[in-house]
């Protein structure tokens, strides 16, 4: 794919028209609009929030520069930590759940099969439904006497569950929701590396006496390795900075139980309007999706070499 | 980023020859063989993955159709008999949805319009120019939690006086558009073929002509993708408008919210109004199925 863009092989250059060189330099000219709005409105908020971190600052009080005393206060604040548990232990079950979910829907739409086109489109509808009203009634389903989820389980002989109203069980709720969510973005990412895989190795393995299960595992899953690692690094992404689901199904509650960090970042800012903290708080944050995420940007990387 | 042309193609490019080298196998492939013979297996997974899709829709339409008694009811009455529009009424009726609906429109319409018109061209000259550097800054931007963009614009918008009108809005639904635009288009650009343009470019055309009138009308599946792409995030988009919407520029999933917490009983209306807000992008996802999922395989874009 590289060899049909703009590559400049000395033996190549002399037969291009004169002056196509310069043209490196104009491209740059189309990216600078967006160039500008970005600047505007990523680049330059993160500048901001560094400066804000770094100081206390009340959205109606005074200014004062406080150093690192943001970071340190947070680092010994019992709240944030455990929300930095409760978002991990989240998004552990929020990567998982998905993924094996994810690759195995995608190996039976691999098929072919009657009505799989229209399957597939009612399979991509929640990652596609706008979460704040799937979220309304996700809630009026988890109503502990009314919700109609409780008279499923007592239809298959099953005790009636808490749902989001215990903090025993708030969290693999949630998980329950996000999975269901989410689970159609990993099929699609894992289903694009399957339909582009060759035929050959399955030739050679049908001829070597390969079954099914051994094609999948010795074939099919090391050539879509890369699509997995994708799938999962943006599952890492999207699980740990949830929010719709989360804020409209319980807020954090019942008390701070499922109070993930994007949950108290938005209490912080907007609630107590500490601005200052919560920049901190942003910092960190973001820190911490950059590691968890370093997959991504290595795997990206990667994939150019290929 | 060389997944993405291959993926958006992918359906229609290599479907012959892979459905004959298919053809030829599914003969003597047990893999193709073993599936024939677990087709029960393959339809009770399908029936398996796609039934919470099913039941949870289904049970959306139910409870906006039905009268509140039913709603109430245990056991749930699951088919509405008869059923009744009261809910959808009762929502236009009560809150002032018409409106919130204009400011969702001019909102998600207007940062999808101007995503088109910065991103289209700035994808063009990421792909040319290979500014790989370039597209890990929009990577980072994919990355970044929405609240983290929220603090600072929100301190700005309120300085500069902007918080009761939509501005702030569009401003702020540009960080979800602009990306998911630039990410495809960058990706549809790189797999064009070259040599249509550089004939255009031998044939005198300068480089700005080149784009308008070679490169662009070729990318036109990958626009549409990322318009319907952008414009579907943007629309969803809930955590901007809860901050920064005010009382008369509350855009729909915002408005839905609020419904929430004023009518908590009342299940509906509630319904009622949550199939107003997502029934635009559902119906968009039902007939635009094929490049949203070309989109979607391309980039694992999601906005906010």
């Amino acid at each position: 794919m590289s060899a049909s863009t703009t590559t400049l092989h000395p033996a190549a250059l002399a037969r291009r028209p004169t002056g196509r060189r310069n043209y490196a330099r104009q491209y740059w000219l189309f990216a600078m609009p967006a160039a500008v709005v970005v600047v505007a409105v990523i680049l330059f908020p993160w500048l901001f929030t560094f400066v804000m971190s770094v100081n206390d600052w009340k959205v109606s009080g005074n200014v004062y520069f406080v150093g690192l005393g943001n970071y340190e206060h947070l680092f010994h604040d019992p709240r944030f930590l455990w929300a930095v548990v409760r978002t991990l232990y989240f998004t552990t079950a929020a990567v998982v759940a998905p993924m094996l979910l994810g690759i195995w829907a995608a190996v039976c739409f691999a098929e072919n099969f009657k009505l799989r086109g229209a399957a597939r489109t009612i399979f991509i509808l929640p990652m596609m439904a706008t979460p704040v009203a799937i979220a309304l009634v996700w809630t009026m389903m988890f109503h502990p006497q009314l919700g109609v989820l409780n008279y499923l389980l007592s239809l298959v002989g099953l005790p009636p569950s808490s749902w989001v109203y215990s903090s025993a069980t708030v969290i693999p709720t949630l998980v329950m929701v996000e999975t269901w969510q989410w689970t159609p973005l990993v099929m699609l990412i894992v289903l694009g590396g399957i339909t582009s895989l060759p035929i050959d190795p399955y030739e050679a393995a049908v001829i070597d006496g390969a079954n099914g299960w051994q094609m999948f595992r010795y074939i099919t899953l090391p050539l879509v390795w890369p699509f997995i690692v994708v799938a999962a690094a943006m599952r890492i992404i999207d699980a740990l900075k949830a929010f719709d689901t989360i804020f409209v199904i319980t807020n954090g509650g019942p008390g701070t139980s499922s109070e993930t960090i994007n949950m108290l970042l938005y209490q912080t800012a907007f609630g107590y309007y500490d601005l200052g903290y919560a920049s901190a708080m942003v910092v960190v944050f973001f820190a911490l999706i950059l590691l968890l995420s370093g997959v991504l940007l290595r795997m990206r990387k990667w994939e150019h070499g290929v | 980023m060389t997944v993405a042309p291959q993926a958006v193609r992918g359906d229609q490019a290599t479907k012959p020859a892979a459905t004959r080298a298919a053809a030829q196998l599914r003969a003597v492939n047990p893999y193709r063989l073993r599936r024939q013979l677990n087709r029960v297996g393959l339809y009770a997974s399908i029936l398996f993955l796609v039934s919470p899709a099913i039941l949870f829709f289904f049970w959306m339409l139910s409870l906006s159709l039905k009268n509140e008694l039913d709603n109430t009811a245990y056991p749930p009455v699951f088919l509405p008999h008869p059923p009744t529009l009261a809910n959808f009424i009762d929502v236009f009726a009560k809150n002032d949805f018409l409106t919130y609906t204009i400011n969702s429109v001019i909102v998600s319409f207007t940062a999808t319009g101007l995503a088109l018109l910065l991103g289209v061209p700035a994808g063009y000259g990421i792909a040319k120019s290979k500014a790989t550097k370039a597209a890990v800054l929009i990577l980072v931007a994919r990355v970044t939690p929405g609240l983290s963009y929220l603090i600072p614009l929100f301190l700005m918008f309120q300085w500069l006086g902007m918080l009761g009108s939509l501005a702030p809005l569009i401003i702020t639904h540009l960080v979800i558009t602009v990306p998911i635009v630039v990410w495809i288009m960058i990706g549809y650009f790189e797999g064009l073929p070259i040599e249509l343009e550089e004939a255009a470019l031998v044939d005198g055309c300068n480089i700005w002509q080149a784009f308008r009138y070679v490169a662009v009308p070729l990318a036109r599946p990958g626009i549409v993708v990322g318009m319907i792409l952008s414009f579907i995030f943007s629309w969803n988009n809930f955590i901007f408008g809860v901050v920064l919407a005010g009382r008369d520029t509350r855009t729909l999933p915002v408005a839905v919210y609020n419904v929430l917490t004023f009518e908590q009983i009342s299940w509906g209306p509630l319904a009622a109004a949550a199939l107003v807000v997502t029934a635009p992008v559902l119906l968009l996802t039902l007939l635009m199925q094929k490049e949203i999922v070309a989109g979607l395989t391309a980039g694992g874009v999601k906005g906010g």
